[in-house]
């Protein structure tokens, strides 16, 4: 009974209340709008991001004389023994010549033998890792095993890169916070203005003896449902643009090879959560300054 | 709990003659200040060591110009303010004693009506009415029983579905009277009922009061009509810079009338004064007030 009544009065202010109320919504539909479509924009700079960096690789060259017994300890040595491996591929010699061939035939065609190592390409299990685990193949450019020729990267692309890519990432954490903050102050803002318009009747409510939460309740009703609707609305607009606009794109150009952004039911979710909760418990908060009576 | 037994003490019955003031037992008071002061932040001084006390069933004016403290005795009566020295006691409890949160359910046994009505805006007379015992938790249909009779009785039967704005000043009053008293509570306070209405309407809403006050509830009514407080003949405590200058007994005009002999003698005591030998005491608060106001 009390639920029904406290739904009929939130009802009710929405109504008497239309503008303020309007504004409200259009406030939170604005935010998660620009809030959708920067979520997947950050994800996929830091997808692409995290692309660059995971192609560092580490590429341990075996000396030419290299057995196939030393082969097989040094591949045990890199994927058992070995901290911050995460993958070990084994190049042969003959793959490499095959490979390199294909490449450049009038070269190898004029060689005649072949003059490639076995070589195993190492991937750390992170790009940052990438240094640490070369000083521990080879510390002091001694390598471990006395059958590994050299470890190398190319360590001012590599360094480049890693630099590169964590300012990108940084930038968008940070817009992303700097969005998220506006946000909640332009809702919270919004909020305490139609609250403001009616602080004369929380004070009337109150002195006739209504407590907090019977003032409340309607309140925070009321952002659910503004929120929701705002919510509703941008998501809306936001499937209209994916079909509309990026989706052809997509299908079109294969867009910079797909980066993973999130599904776009949780994106929904996401957002939908976000509104209501921000909504609803802005207008619960921003009560209390009225409710000093 | 102060609440229920403040609830009990309701009397039920009909126009019987209200209390007469002159019983002291301590016991008994509805209202009891003693020593009462109040400061207010900035250093003015709201009341400055009042002390009375009023009976049940009684109807009290509470006169003095702007400043003099009235409606800071009301405000400490629904503790919309706390005293800084004394004891404020409202049906034997001290109010001090009330955390915050229990001053909601403190508030809901006092009716209260204020010079600019603060009804909602939003809703019709009757939700209006009706909020007052929705927020007690009372049941729809008991809501729908209560709110109709309280309007026939304040004389809103036909005006159920207009809002606060479409009805003239004196039906807002009788709104907000109407309210104050849906819950029957066993205080009413009022503080300068009349302030924005003509005499005419006023009559009508001292008749209202008059007429709740007969069924047993006490009535403090703040005021600086003086004219009214003339014609009324009740108990009048006057304040003047936060003190109690003056309290005079209701005396020989506390005789049980009826509502309508009342109203009879509101609208006729001033063409006759003379005829009153009661009106002697109180024209001695008309001259007071003149002078303070001018």
């Amino acid at each position: 009974m009390r639920l029904g009544f406290f739904l009929r009065e939130a009802m009710r202010s929405l109504r008497r209340n239309a503008m303020p109320s309007f504004a409200a919504m259009a406030t939170v539909l604005v935010t998660m709008l620009v809030l959708g479509v920067f979520i997947p924009i950050v994800q996929a700079t830091t997808g692409a991001a995290n692309e660059v960096r995971s192609r560092l690789l580490l590429d341990v060259y075996m000396k030419t004389d290299a057995s196939a017994a030393d082969v097989s300890r040094v591949r045990a040595r890199l994927a058992n023994e070995t901290p911050h491996v995460k993958k070990v591929e084994f190049v042969s010699k003959k793959e490499a010549y095959a490979q390199e061939r294909k490449r450049n035939p009038e070269a190898y065609q004029l060689l005649g033998t072949n003059p490639l190592p076995d070589t195993f390409r190492v991937t750390p299990d992170k790009a940052s890792n990438i240094n640490q685990l070369k000083s521990s193949l080879d510390p002091g450019g001694r390598p471990v095993d006395p059958a590994i020729d050299t470890v190398r990267n190319r360590r001012d692309e590599t360094n480049k890169i890693l630099s590169a890519t964590r300012v990108v990432k940084l930038t968008t954490a940070m817009l992303a916070a700097l969005l998220i903050t506006a946000s909640i102050l332009l809702i919270s803002n919004t909020i305490r203005l139609s609250l403001y318009a009616r602080r004369r009747e929380v004070e009337v409510m109150k002195l006739v003896g209504a407590t907090d939460w019977f003032i409340r309740w309607p309140f925070v009703i009321e952002g659910v449902v503004v929120g929701a609707l705002g919510g509703l609305l941008a998501i809306l607009l936001l499937a209209v643009g994916k079909i509309a606009l990026i989706d052809p794109l997509a299908a079109d150009f294969a867009l910079i090879a797909a980066p993973d952004t999130v599904n776009f039911g949780v994106l929904i979710a996401v957002l939908m959560g976000l509104a209501v909760t921000l909504s609803a418990a802005g207008s619960g908060i921003s009560l209390r300054r009225f409710l000093r009576v | 709990m102060a609440e229920r037994s403040f609830r009990r003490e309701q009397p039920n019955r009909p126009a019987t003659a209200p209390k007469r003031p002159q019983a002291r037992g301590s016991g008994n008071h509805v209202i009891e200040f003693r020593g009462v002061s109040k400061v207010y932040e900035g250093g003015d001084v709201g009341l400055d060591q009042a002390t009375f006390a009023i009976e049940r069933g009684e109807f009290v004016f509470l006169v003095g110009h702007t400043g003099s403290g009235k409606s800071t005795i009301m405000r400490l009566l629904i503790k919309e303010a706390d005293a800084s020295a004394g004891s404020v006691r409202v049906a034997g409890r001290d109010l001090s004693e009330i955390p915050r949160k229990r001053v909601p359910y403190y508030r809901r046994n006092i009716g209260v009506v204020w010079q600019d009505f603060k009804l909602l805006p939003n809703r019709t007379v009757y939700d209006n009415v009706a909020y007052a015992l929705q927020v007690t938790g009372r049941s729809r249909r008991e809501i729908r029983q209560k709110v109709p009779d309280i309007l026939r009785l304040t004389g809103l039967a036909t005006k159920l579905h207009n809002y606060p704005d479409q009805l003239s000043g004196g039906e807002q009053q009788r709104v907000s009277i109407a309210r104050a008293f849906v819950n029957h509570p066993p205080l009413l306070l009022c503080d300068e009922p009349t302030g924005n209405l003509d005499p005419e309407t006023s009559i009508g809403i001292m008749q209202l009061l008059y007429r709740i006050n007969r069924t047993g509830t006490t009535v403090l009514v703040a005021t600086h009509d003086h004219a009214m407080v003339d014609k009324m003949r009740r108990r009048v405590i006057e304040l003047a810079e936060g003190r109690v200058v003056r309290d005079e007994a209701a005396g020989l005009y506390t005789r049980d009338e009826t509502t309508r002999e009342f109203a009879a003698r509101m609208r006729g005591a001033v063409a006759d004064p003379a005829l009153d030998p009661a009106a002697r005491g109180t024209r001695h608060v008309r001259e007071r007030g003149r002078t303070g106001s001018n």
